[in-house]
């Protein structure tokens, strides 16, 4: 009898340890500021090793009215020609939430060089205008976050020149003038955020 | 007296040896067209009937002649086929057949000569290329060419001086006016023109040349209208001249005749900048077409085909109600490039351009219309800033100099921006009072469409697609009905500004 009250009390002490336990893990997670390690950063974020910068990269607001300026990490490039490639590659990735993106999913930067006197060209896939969903405030929020992302970042450039699969393009989507280089343009920004 | 018997002897030898050679030549050489080009035929007229030489007509169409010396008839061959002509008889056997000719083969001195007829009734059925031989016109045509008869006709001594040319069978025609000359060219090899009526009324000169017919007017004439039109049986140009506007102070002629849009070359130059502030035709731009579907709504509606409806109604209201000729970039479902509908505007000296599109967002709350115009970058406020300055005196046939503004192809739209700010404002204000207007409702943006258009230009995007609302409202009649009242209602406002305002 004796015997039997023993295991008795044992496996109470035992379930209340194991519940004991099982709170005291969940108030941790529920009462820590900290984010569990394995969540991952923002898309843009390099692995801590590499050297990055801060830039300013554009996206479509969430409203879809305008431009977005989002200073997010990107990593740091040998020279202006080296480092608007990387501000390039990083504005083509996808959006952070809760922002939109607004160039075509899976458009490529052939080139990226600038001139001496300061012209930039920035050469993409034609994804950029074959998948574009056309419209003239679609076109022209997509020029002005590849204008913007090239002028706000590197003061050597002055104006950006878009180019199609190596060549000089008309339009994206039958609208916007992509013969002659355009400057920066903030009218359409209707957003100014640090996510980092 | 010996002398004498020997010179009458020698009179008689020489008639004796040449019976026929007292021929005189026609008053115009027959004119030969082959594919390889033209050139002339002498021909000899004996007796009223007019002859050509056996041995030119064996050279241009490689035949083979031989004399029967006995019998004194000839033996035309061509890839063993063969025309005999018998001596002293007009007719000749083609081929076994027996044809009438209206003159025997006469003999002048060594050459054999043929009538002229010999040629279609002898040597065409036995000639690999077809042969034809227009009298009038005096022309030899050889193979498969193109020579269309051309008939040119004084409608009315005027003024307006009316002149007419019918080209049968229908062909291309190219016409210009400069300097006093209007020109007419017809895409075809050479041209039968029976006659060319002398000069009349405001018309000076009237002058054929290969393919090309120059009409040159009169000092007092002004700046002719020129239209083309092109029916199964014939193209028929007509030239229509009116007096110089220094000459006559009447109230303008009425709307000019309708010109072939399809004749719009790729890359023509902005016409000349000098036209009155009066708004006489509009071009409207049913935006994207064909294999450019432009924006796809949620439920598949296709912004091309929204903005070929809207094009449609506008044309008809307008031309219906305020009497402005409308002209379409596209009336169908197909590709138009977007320097065509440029150049279709500029060939067809519009007034006022406006470009019909419809939007897309990023995002699908986005809804409303919006009105653009072109913003210029350096390169188009410099050529803005230079417009005046831009003139150039360019002189002419006569001794005099006209002056001609040099626009860049791709800047046309550098001097008319305030204008299109203006009408771009108007549409704006007409369409807040139909349609929800978007979030910038009036924007300037560098729009490729507007900036080869040399005149108040403006881009109108009337609904957002992505929006399913607006896509689901777009279909239905009092919506686009209201978006096209806004339209017609903001043209309204442009022209009379035009009429009450000093040319811009």
């Amino acid at each position: 009898m004796n015997r039997k009250r023993w295991l008795q009390v044992g496996g109470i002490v035992l379930v209340f340890a194991v519940a004991v336990w099982i709170a005291s893990t969940i108030l941790e997670r529920v009462v820590s500021p900290a984010p569990a390690p394995s969540t991952t950063p923002a898309p843009a974020a390099p692995a801590a090793s590499v050297p990055h910068i801060i830039a300013t990269l554009y996206y479509g607001t969430p409203d879809g009215q305008g431009l977005a300026a989002i200073k997010r990490e990107v990593p740091l490039g040998d020279g202006p020609r080296e480092q608007g490639r990387q501000i390039l590659e990083s504005e083509l990735e996808a959006a952070p939430a809760p922002y939109v993106s607004l160039i075509p999913q899976g458009t490529m930067l052939r080139a990226f060089y600038i001139t001496d006197r300061g012209d930039a060209f920035v050469d993409l896939s034609t994804e950029v205008s074959t998948q574009h969903p056309g419209g003239s405030t679609n076109e022209l929020l997509t020029v002005y976050a590849i204008v913007n992302a090239v002028t706000a970042n590197l003061s050597s450039v002055e104006r950006v020149q878009i180019l199609i699969d190596g060549k000089q393009a008309d339009t994206l989507a039958g609208h916007v003038d992509l013969r002659r280089p355009f400057e920066r343009d903030t009218v359409l920004v209707r957003e100014t955020k640090s996510t980092e | 007296m010996r002398t004498a018997a020997l010179v009458i002897l020698a009179v008689l030898l020489v008639l004796v040896c040449w019976p026929h050679a007292q021929g005189t030549a026609p008053a115009s050489p027959l004119t030969l067209v082959t594919r390889e080009g033209r050139r002339a035929v002498a021909t000899t007229i004996l007796n009223a009937q007019e002859f050509i030489g056996l041995d030119d007509l064996a050279a241009l169409f490689q035949l083979s002649v031989r004399e029967d010396a006995l019998a004194g008839g000839v033996t035309v061959t061509y890839k063993g086929r063969t025309v005999v002509a018998a001596p002293d008889q007009p007719m000749a056997s083609v081929n076994g057949r027996v044809v009438a000719l209206p003159a025997p083969i006469v003999r002048a001195g060594r050459r054999l000569l043929v009538p002229l007829d010999f040629i279609p009734r002898a040597i065409a059925p036995i000639y690999d290329s077809p042969i034809e031989l227009r009298r009038a016109s005096r022309l030899l045509i050889v193979g498969n060419v193109r020579v269309p008869r051309v008939a040119i006709r004084f409608e009315a001594a005027g003024p307006p001086t009316r002149l007419t040319l019918d080209v049968v069978p229908p062909l291309m025609v190219n016409t210009g006016y400069e300097a006093g000359r209007v020109l007419v060219r017809v895409e075809a090899d050479a041209l039968d023109i029976a006659t060319i009526p002398a000069g009349g009324g405001l018309i000076d000169q009237v002058r054929a040349e290969q393919t090309a017919i120059t009409i040159a007017l009169n000092s007092r004439a002004g700046p002719p209208r020129i239209s083309a039109t092109t029916t199964n049986e014939s193209t028929r140009v007509v030239v229509e001249v009116p007096l110089a506007a220094s000459q006559e102070s009447a109230a303008p002629a009425p709307a000019p005749p309708q010109p072939p849009p399809t004749a719009a070359p790729e890359a023509a130059p902005p016409p000349l900048a000098t036209r009155t502030a009066k708004l006489q035709t509009m071009v409207v731009d049913a935006g994207h077409g064909g294999d450019d579907n432009g924006v796809r709504g949620p439920k598949g509606t296709l912004e091309k085909q929204i903005t070929l409806d809207a094009a449609r109604r506008l044309k008809t209201l307008v031309e219906s109600r305020l009497g402005v000729r409308v002209v379409m970039t596209r009336d169908d479902d197909r590709a138009v490039s977007l320097d065509e509908r440029a150049a279709i505007a500029n060939n067809s000296k519009a007034d006022l351009f406006l470009s019909l599109h419809a939007n897309g967002s990023p995002a699908a709350s986005v809804k409303g219309a919006e009105v653009y115009y072109l913003r210029l970058d350096r390169a188009g406020e410099d050529a803005r800033r230079n417009a005046a300055a831009t003139e150039l005196i360019l002189p002419v046939v006569g001794g005099t100099t006209r002056p001609i503004d040099i626009i860049q192809w791709d800047l046309a739209q550098a001097s008319h921006v305030d204008a299109s700010s203006r009408f771009a404002s108007m549409l704006e204000e007409e369409l807040e009072k139909h349609v929800p207007a978007g979030p910038r409702p009036l924007q300037q943006a560098p729009m490729r469409v507007l900036s080869g258009a040399n005149m108040p230009a403006a881009l109108v995007e009337m609904v957002y697609l992505t929006n399913s609302e607006q896509e689901q409202r777009v279909k239905s009649d009092d919506f686009q009905g209201g978006i096209v009242q806004a339209l017609y209602d903001a043209i309204v406002r442009f022209k009379s500004s035009l009429e009450t305002s000093p040319t811009p």
